[in-house]
């Protein structure tokens, strides 16, 4: 069986977000980047079915530039047996999602797995659209994912409970914790992943529509009004006059 | 990681003292590869998911089995075998690259101790000293963890004076077995530890002799766990051995050897230790960082205030300056394995070599991470104020862990013997030319002094003066002690313990110099500024602590004329330009308080 991670490369979850040239650009400086959390999920569930089941290969994939290729190497150290590096920016979703259908089409997965999102930008589109493009079903966010022969066993996140599915492979997966323990990679398998094979694709040209006009970060936090609990109409005043949100 | 060997290969241990050592050759932790990184990342992700969530009950000690069985998982990850041969079942890698490990783990809290005892005292013994055939039985178990590992060398009348245990060897009438009788305390990882390196007496000798003994060879028994200040849940046991019977074969090394092991041992241990102590301290800064961006008084964060920023730099510089001497050490102890290597040593002796080459920086270095590390906890206790005297908030831990360093693995006061009494063998033995500089200084303390005008214009051109000048002023101490003295100096504790403090300001203010110039070179001095800022605040406030321990020896010894001489001229080897060191801190803090944590 072959499977792919689709794996994005974002800033550390305590970073401080900065933003240059007019607040278009993110200012990488000082920033540690590290594998998408929900992306560290997927990629851990499918090392789990790789240990489980022998000839399953795992492939990763990032649409990045070069400087994201640390951050390549740790998924191989943890486990996964080659990587693609499609060497673009990642502009927005359709931009990413197309590149990556285009690879998938030439090897024929099994199984695309990636987080639910990435903690970016937050999109939370790319499973669906890559799914579409191959005409295969997209599933998110999947919680739980069994293999059973041809089939997929997969429970799903939904408003105030679990969905339980099953799937026909292959299909894409937009996955979320519990689905696995995520994995730090041992000595061995550090030592190993400049030993492993990490190609280097051009992308498609995509024409997506979309162009970045610029960044905001959200407005400062104002000063804190106390108000005592019996006066609820000094609070009604207020949040009338001052806050202007009634 | 590649080194160019040869040049560095020339460095020779304690040499700090009275050669100019050049930026580039030293390491900078800046300079650690991606690979590195990795494993430092390795080691960070490890406690976050192992080790944080199970603090309180590793140190309840409620469950005998936790320890040993985090140190499964550490195994599993290849932490425990990093400085063993890939033949031996282990990674293979560098010194420096297992100070990495350390100083990660370092902030542990007990369970870091749990480890380094493992992978140091307990694993390196037969590592470097034993033979083949003990190598193959014991090394690859050790370097998973399926074996864990006890080092057993105090005893309750032998502590520091290590060479007067008591514990004792006799030959069986077979011949077959040695009978190890005695009693070891404080002894690390005892309650769960499958092998044991036991220091014992054969017979009457002088001298111990070491041995690798496995639990089942029966015999061993033990009290309770101790109840200590710290590291509460790391296992220490006084262990008991009544006629346990250990084969021949499991001598290590040859007999009378074991004293020497155990020192040889120890200087790994040391700079471990003080690198663990770097990594402590990093951690327990950076919770009060947090804590103080958090803390609102007076309607705003008390890490704007200059009280607290006061505090917050000046254990970031210290934590800077100390890791700055570690790596250099590390990486100088690496750069002459390497050497004795390509000049065809067996691999487990040219570890030897070069970590005895460089014991003088090993005793050093524990000094000092362990005492920024107790600064480091201090200041975050009291940056927390009523909170870090709670039970309840993260100093507390902190701060009890941290006390046990200043006294395992030699206490401070025994290493700062240690440096001026190796310092002073070498420069005996001939193998280090103290004698030519302390007379040139001498000579030039008679002359008319030079008002330190210098023209020279360039980065660091002044510091680096004043660098020279602290080095001239403890060659002037220490050269004078010696004079006064001569053989009964070891009998002036007070006057050593000077000596040591300003040889390890020295070195350490050097180091931390010696990285930021380098990283300048790389990076260039605008992106470079806050760590300016660092080494500048160190070499001064060392200079300070120098000049009042040379104060204090001076002081004691010399009297009338001799004494004022000996003032003027400390006077005028720790002269320094003033520099505005609140407003170097107060970037320093800013630096640490914009970021939320220790980032340099």
């Amino acid at each position: 069986m072959k499977i792919l991670v689709c794996i994005s490369h974002v800033p550390d979850t305590t970073s401080k977000i900065n933003f240059t040239d007019n607040n278009t650009k993110f200012d990488g400086n000082g920033v540690q980047f590290i594998i998408g959390p929900y992306d560290d999920y997927a990629l851990a569930r499918a090392i789990e079915i790789k240990e489980a089941n022998a000839g399953t290969t795992v492939t990763v994939l990032n649409v990045g530039p070069a400087d994201t290729e640390p951050t390549i190497r740790k998924a191989l150290a943890i486990g996964a047996d080659d990587a693609v590096r499609v060497n673009a920016e990642p502009t927005d979703s359709f931009f990413v999602a197309k590149q990556i259908a285009e690879h998938a089409k030439s090897i024929g997965y099994d199984l695309i797995l990636m987080g639910r999102e990435s903690i970016d930008f937050n999109g939370g589109v790319v499973h669906g659209i890559v799914g579409e493009l191959l005409g295969m079903p997209s599933l998110s966010p999947v919680m739980k994912l069994e293999l059973d022969g041809t089939k997929a066993k997969l429970a799903r996140e939904i408003e105030g409970g679990k969905e339980l599915l099953e799937v026909n492979l292959p299909f894409v997966a937009g996955c979320q914790e519990p689905i696995a323990e995520w994995k730090i990679p041992n000595m061995r398998g550090i030592m190993s992943a400049r030993t492993k094979p990490l190609q280097v694709v051009e992308p498609v040209v995509v024409d997506s529509g979309v162009s970045l006009q610029k960044f905001e970060l959200p407005p400062a936090k104002g000063a804190v009004k106390m108000v005592s609990a019996d006066n609820v109409a000094e609070l009604v005043t207020l949040l009338k006059n001052e806050a202007k949100v009634l | 990681m590649e080194t160019t060997t040869q040049s560095k290969a020339a460095i020779k241990g304690g040499e700090f003292l009275i050669r100019e050592t050049l930026s580039h050759e030293v390491f900078i932790p800046e300079e650690f590869n991606e690979e590195q990184k990795m494993i430092m990342q390795q080691c960070k992700d490890f406690l976050v998911k192992e080790i944080y969530p199970r603090l309180d009950d590793i140190d309840s000690m409620k469950d005998p089995k936790l320890m040993p069985s985090l140190m499964d998982k550490a195994g599993e990850l290849g932490l425990l075998g990093t400085s063993v041969p890939q033949e031996l079942g282990g990674f293979g890698m560098d010194f420096n690259t297992s100070m990495l490990v350390a100083e990660v783990i370092g902030g542990g809290h007990s369970f870091a101790v749990a480890l380094s005892a493992h992978t140091g005292i307990g694993t390196l013994p037969i590592l470097y000293y034993g033979n083949e055939e003990q190598k193959k039985k014991y090394i690859p178990k050790l370097a998973t963890g399926e074996w864990k590992a006890a080092y057993c060398l105090t005893e309750p009348d032998s502590g520091s004076d290590a060479n007067s245990g008591k514990t004792k060897a006799v030959l069986s009438a077979d011949g077959k077995h040695y009978v190890i009788n005695g009693q070891k305390m404080w002894i690390t990882n005892g309650g769960f530890a499958d092998i044991y390196i036991v220091f014992a007496k054969i017979d009457n000798d002088k001298n111990l002799s070491a041995f690798i003994v496995e639990k089942s060879f029966g015999g061993v028994t033990m009290n309770e766990e101790e109840k200590k200040m710290g590291i509460k849940g790391s296992s220490t046991r006084q262990i008991f051995f009544n006629d346990c019977k250990v084969p021949v074969e499991n001598l290590l090394s040859e007999r009378e050897n074991g004293f020497k092991i155990a020192v040889n041992i120890l200087n790994v241990g040391r700079i471990k230790l003080g690198v663990a102590a770097v990594g402590g301290s990093k951690m327990a800064l950076s919770t009060a960082i947090k804590y103080s961006n958090e803390r609102k008084q007076f309607g705003v964060a008390i890490s704007s205030f200059g009280a607290i920023k006061h505090k917050i730099a000046e254990a970031a510089t210290r934590i800077f300056a100390s890791e700055s001497a570690h790596y250099r050490a590390s990486q100088n102890i690496d750069d002459a394995y390497n050497a004795f290597v390509a000049g065809g040593m067996d691999s487990a002796k040219a570890r030897l070599k070069a970590l005895e080459e460089f014991a003088i920086e090993c005793a050093i270095l524990k000094v000092h991470g362990s005492e920024v590390l107790d600064f480091t906890v201090d200041e975050g206790v009291q940056i927390y104020g009523g909170m870090g005297f709670s039970a309840e908030g993260p100093m507390d831990r902190a701060y009890r862990d941290a006390r046990i360093n200043r006294i395992f693995e030699g206490t401070n006061e025994i290493n700062r013997l240690l440096t001026i009494d190796m310092l002073l063998k070498r420069a005996m033995k001939g193998s280090l030319d103290l004698m030519n500089p302390a007379m040139a200084v001498q000579k030039e303390l008679m002359s008319i002094p030079d008002f330190g005008a210098t023209e020279e214009e360039g980065l660091f051109v002044k510091e680096k003066k004043a660098l020279a000048n602290l080095k001239k002023a403890g060659l002037m101490v220490a050269g004078a002690a010696i004079q006064k003295f001569m053989m009964k100096l070891s009998d002036e504790q007070e006057i050593l313990m000077n000596l040591a403090d300003m040889l390890i300001e020295g070195y350490v203010a050097e180091s931390t110099l010696l990285r930021v110039e380098k990283l300048i070179g790389q990076r260039g001095e605008k992106a470079c500024e806050i760590q300016k800022e660092m080494a500048l605040i160190y070499l001064h406030t060392a200079i300070e602590r120098a000049a009042s321990a040379g104060k204090s020896a001076i002081t004691s010894f010399a009297e009338g004329d001799e004494q004022r001489l000996m003032l003027m001229g400390l006077k005028r080897f720790t002269k320094v330009e003033s520099y505005n060191l609140k407003e170097a801190r107060r970037k320093v803090a800013n630096h640490a308080i914009e970021k939320g944590e220790y980032a340099f």
